[in-house]
């Protein structure tokens, strides 16, 4: 079953093109890792997806559901449907690069706030979810501190849990530990691992090159707003067929 | 230097009933303030002129010019016109406690809209970005993640504000009003005594600060917890 389509996306910064058409496809289960060096467009690629970005061409495909956009006066895609738009969006939890928890919230509090405000959950449900979910990550005991006072290994569990809570189709994770100090990127990361274990459908913008190959089940290296190469992740890290990703990968060797 | 404060003693009443005057001055004026400044604050946020343009002009005419100015022009010049006088409104605007509150208000409205202004624009744009992700509409983002943190971080610069509106009333007592500093007026001239007058009427100021800013310390302490540095 398809959860995620994204067909032949465009993304202009003025004259600069970041993407030049991008397709990616998100099967039931699939962890998708993006890779490839800074100014690739991989962020942009998974901003586009959820809109945060507004692509200039391009289809977005969420459970069958096709994303309504028209294009602005400026040239790029918006929403035809602002519902429809926070609807999907609602599916489609995004982990970021620094956290952004709301930082006058308790752990809790931030965990249950889409589930209570956004979807309606009852808060005593919210609650118990979000304590499963806190506890899965391993902070339970930190669900009343503020974002401030934990570590960032803790703060990006609890934004996993957070994005876990919404109980999403998809889960979008934009660099996930390029923010955080080394001794704290394995505690992350096995959550990570967790998760793709689960069967949850993952993309992933990473450059943790372990990750990409011993977790996901598929990779994408894109490459000055292509994709370069893709596939298993196995053969396309081991035997990169092209010379970019070669060069790219001799320079990422762990 | 011989002080008489006996006179002041047998005036306390006076003076107490001063403070409530000096206190629902305050309270009323910051209370109609802070209501009219949230609007301000978010239209000076908009990035449509149309919403921001009036709200910048209204906050730069409020605290470009003397609050003493523009209690005087609702208290005194407005009763200058007929058509004022002959209007519903004039029972309240000749009544010198509507014209000193509605002043007042007007005036707090003005700094506290650029206030919260200041700490709205000052919200993280991760904080505001994970609220567009997760798919909240425009009102739920203001209603749960920007005011809130908003309004918290503005305690500090707001507990300023309100000292000064504090000491601001006493301008009251130039409308015939018996606040603190009215009172104090009031017995300066009949008895003469205008040091031991007023330095009562400062006593009872200092007395009210230390208690505003006591009530904003235990506020700060209980919302602004996630912003203090924690002891481990």
């Amino acid at each position: 079953m398809v959860k995620l389509e994204v067909d032949d996306l465009y993304k202009r910064y003025g004259a600069h093109e970041v993407l030049k058409g991008v397709s990616l496809k998100a099967v039931a289960g699939d962890v998708i890792s993006v890779i490839g060096s800074s100014g690739s467009g991989k962020s942009t690629l998974l901003r586009c997806i959820n809109l945060l970005e507004q692509p200039n061409a391009g289809r977005i495909v969420l459970d069958g559901e096709e994303l309504r956009l028209v294009p602005a006066k400026d040239g790029t895609l918006r929403a035809a449907d602002r519902k429809q738009l926070q609807r999907l969006r609602s599916r489609l939890a995004m982990v970021f690069q620094h956290f952004n928890l709301w930082s006058h919230m308790t752990a809790l509090e931030n965990v249950i706030e889409v589930p209570v405000h956004v979807l309606g959950v009852p808060k005593k449900e919210a609650i118990e979810r979000a304590e499963h979910y806190l506890a899965k990550v391993g902070v339970a005991h930190r669900k009343n501190a503020y974002p401030a006072h934990m570590s960032g290994g803790e703060q990006q569990r609890v934004a996993i849990a957070r994005a876990l809570a919404v109980e999403p189709e998809v889960m979008l994770f934009d660099e996930p530990t390029s923010a955080l100090d080394p001794e704290l990127v394995g505690e992350v990361l096995k959550v990570m691992r967790d998760l793709a274990q689960e069967g949850r459908t993952m993309i992933v913008v990473t450059h943790e090159m372990g990750f990409a190959r011993e977790v996901s089940t598929h990779v994408m290296f894109l490459h000055q707003g292509l994709v370069e190469e893709e596939g298993n992740p196995r053969e396309v890290l081991a035997h990169p067929r092209s010379e970019r990703l070669q060069q790219f990968l001799s320079g990422n060797l762990k | 230097m011989i002080l008489d404060f006996s006179v002041i003693g047998e005036n306390l009443p006076q003076f107490l009933r001063g403070v409530g005057v000096t206190l629902q001055l305050l309270f009323v004026s910051l209370a109609v303030g802070f209501v009219w400044a949230v609007p301000l604050a978010l239209m000076r946020v908009s990035s449509s002129p149309w919403l921001n343009l009036p709200a910048w002009f209204y906050t730069y005419v409020i605290r470009g010019t003397p609050m003493l100015v523009q209690l005087f022009l609702l208290y005194y010049g407005l009763a200058q016109f007929e058509a004022v006088r002959a209007s519903l409104l004039w029972p309240w605007l000749s009544d010198a406690t509507f014209c000193a509150c509605l002043a007042f208000a007007i005036n707090t409205s003005g700094y506290t809209a650029e206030i919260i202004a200041g700490c709205l624009k000052t919200t993280p744009p991760g904080e505001i970005e994970a609220a567009r992700a997760a798919g909240m509409s425009r009102l739920q983002m203001y209603r749960r993640i920007l005011l809130p943190s908003a309004l918290r971080r503005a305690l500090p610069q707001y507990s300023n504000e309100v000292v000064m509106m504090l000491h601001a009333t006493s301008m009251a007592s130039l409308v015939t009003l018996a606040d603190i500093t009215g009172v104090a007026r009031t017995i300066s001239a009949q008895y003469f005594l205008p040091f031991e007058a007023y330095l009562t009427a400062g006593a009872f100021y200092l007395a009210l600060t230390f208690l505003l800013l006591w009530l904003f310390k235990v506020a700060e302490r209980r919302w602004l917890a996630h912003l203090r540095p924690q002891r481990r």
